[in-house]
């Protein structure tokens, strides 16, 4: 589904303050995949997802999406393959149109946005029973303007809306960090339901190392912009959190201790 | 104020707010301040007028008007996107080219359109009278170009346009260029712009290549003002609102030219500091707003 090769990214490549984010990458990821990732920050786990996505260009490597070479593909252009939902609940959405319009957005993603009317009332209707499943009470606000709603219910619409056109590959990069725990769990029951619907390939980002336990058939820890640990299957099944502890301790030393890996 | 003078501002409040609505489109929808309008006004005026004066028809140069503002719109949408100039540099660029571009146009720095059939020639009907029927035109001018603005507003491409302004991350991610989106509604925008200029030439009976100075500053005086007034809630309000403030603005100039400040008598060249002070004011009345409500809390 996703292939990864010798994939390299450099910021500010040449001057003083070069950065290699992504060292060397080589990663395939099946279909149906639900793989979480984990690693201390500035590993390069970000990056790695704008760099799927496109919002980065490599300075090496290729990325291929169902045997198609994307790796110069403009954003705009793989979004038809890619849902995504971001860290922080506000970018997923646009905060001053309303809860349908951004629907038909991406309802209608990867399309030309033409001269059709944005909003039908079959759209009005069909968005309502998908929001209805949400259980927030939302599928009656439907012409309320996003910017009015929590970072919580704005995180959740923008999930839905990810999956609302089935994507090839669902990328999640740490997107209940920001929500309290209570919602943070209600978003990744949610996840985990869509996913598990739709069989959808999906890369999850998390600082969660039980999350990233629990969830998904296959964990990926990277390092330095490194894949360090990659396991699948009953491997990762027994995988337990002091494992876990134990890679990076390997890593790191006693630097481990102040780390925000440490949210158990 | 004599009642011509109060006929006088409301014909002018509805014919820019023609422009108004362009502006409207860039500075709040795409959120692109856009300054090529300085020189897309004259241009739409320079347009129509060269063209009257070889012998088309009114409308006719009125449409060609716009679709030169549209390609002005392009050129700065096209610096600002593909050769990523700047949003705002882009544009002045642009403004600065339009400056001898209209001189070319025009052959000269300005054109007299006396006995020219006109749209309100055209349109005259016995039973108005002059200063009722321009006003009525521009208003129905003005109504339309709403109207189109709230229907196109709501289609996806629309849908497509806003979210560019206020997410462009968000706009990507969904599969959309946000480059062409900016190149659309530049280009919209423009062509507004220029549009106004085409009537405010057929009106005056005149066009120059100065009458777009302060244009983009009144634009934004009058988004603001409306705003303040009539609200933001929604397209429909927004647009509302750009017409309203328009007049508002309008009115508001001619008020202040109408009167004397110690022995200081103002006059028409004094408009663009009124409208620099006007633009201040409403830009700080939110924050000083704010900073009362702090102190009595
Ligand atoms: N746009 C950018 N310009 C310059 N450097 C960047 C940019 N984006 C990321 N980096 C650098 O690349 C490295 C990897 O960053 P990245 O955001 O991928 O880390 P991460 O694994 O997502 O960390 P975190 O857990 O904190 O989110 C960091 O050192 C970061 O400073
Ligand atoms: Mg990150």
């Amino acid at each position: 589904m996703l292939q990864i090769t010798n994939l390299r990214k450099v910021f500010n490549e040449g001057s003083i303050n070069e950065m290699v984010a992504i060292r060397s990458i080589n990663c395939l990821v099946e279909k149906g995949d639900f793989i979480t990732v984990i690693g201390s920050n500035g590993a390069g786990k970000s990056t790695l997802l704008n760099l799927v996505a496109g919002t980065f260009t490599p300075n090496e490597g290729d990325i291929f999406i169902s045997g198609e070479r994307v790796t110069h593909w403009p954003e705009h252009r793989r979004a038809a393959y890619i849902g995504r939902v971001f860290q922080n609940p506000l970018s997923g959405t646009c905060a001053t149109m309303t809860i349908e319009e951004n629907f038909a957005l991406a309802g209608n993603r990867g399309k030309k946005p033409g001269l059709r009317w944005g909003v039908t009332r079959r759209d009005h209707k069909a968005f309502q029973e998908k929001i209805r499943l949400l259980g927030l009470g939302l599928e009656y606000r439907l012409k309320d303007r996003v910017g009015l709603l929590s970072g919580g219910q704005r995180q959740s619409l923008t999930l839905l809306m990810a999956t609302l056109q089935r994507p090839r590959i669902l990328l999640l990069d740490e997107h209940t960090a920001a929500l309290d725990p209570p919602t943070a769990a209600q978003v990744l029951k949610l996840t985990q339901e869509l996913i598990q619907e739709m069989g959808l390939t999906s890369i999850m980002v998390t600082h969660n190392m039980r999350h990233a336990l629990e969830l998904g058939n296959r964990l990926v820890m990277m390092h330095g912009g490194k894949i360090i640990l990659d396991v699948a299957g009953e491997e990762k099944r027994r995988l337990t959190v002091q494992d876990l502890l134990n890679e990076f301790a390997k890593l790191k030393g006693d630097a481990v201790a102040d780390d925000k890996m440490l949210l158990i | 104020m004599s009642f011509y003078t109060f006929m006088g501002s409301v014909e002018q409040g509805l014919v820019y707010a023609v422009m108004v609505l362009g502006v409207y489109l860039t500075f709040r929808v795409l959120d692109f301040p856009d300054l090529t309008v300085d020189g897309t006004l004259p241009l739409g005026a320079a347009v129509t007028g060269s063209l009257m004066l070889q012998g088309w028809d009114p409308f006719t140069s009125l449409g060609m008007a716009m679709l030169a503002g549209a390609l002005a719109g392009c050129v700065t949408g096209f610096l600002a996107t593909k050769l990523r100039i700047m949003s705002l540099l882009a544009s002045i660029i642009t403004m600065t080219a339009l400056y001898s571009i209209n001189i070319r146009i025009m052959g000269r720095p300005n054109l007299a359109l006396l006995n020219q059939t006109t749209i309100f020639d055209a349109l005259a009907v016995p039973a108005i009278p002059r200063f009722l029927l321009t006003p009525l035109i521009f208003l129905a001018v003005a109504g339309g170009c709403k109207l189109v603005l709230d229907l196109f507003l709501h289609t996806h491409l629309g849908l497509a346009l806003r979210g560019t302004g206020d997410n462009p991350q968000m706009i990507r991610s969904q599969g959309v260029s946000t480059d062409n989106m900016i190149l659309i509604g530049v280009s919209l925008s423009n062509a507004l712009v220029a549009l106004a200029g085409g009537l405010v030439a057929q009106s005056q009976g005149f066009a120059d290549v100065g009458m777009g100075i302060g244009t983009i500053v009144a634009g934004l005086a009058s988004v603001i003002l409306g705003e303040s007034l009539v609200g933001k809630e929604s397209v429909l309000r927004q647009t509302l609102s750009a017409i309203v403030g328009s007049l508002v603005y309008r009115f508001a100039i001619v008020v202040a030219l109408s009167y004397q400040v110690g022995f200081l008598r103002l006059t028409p060249s004094d408009l663009n500091l009124i409208t620099a002070v006007l633009v201040v004011v409403c830009l700080t009345i939110p924050m000083l707003r704010k900073r009362m409500r702090w102190k009595r809390a």
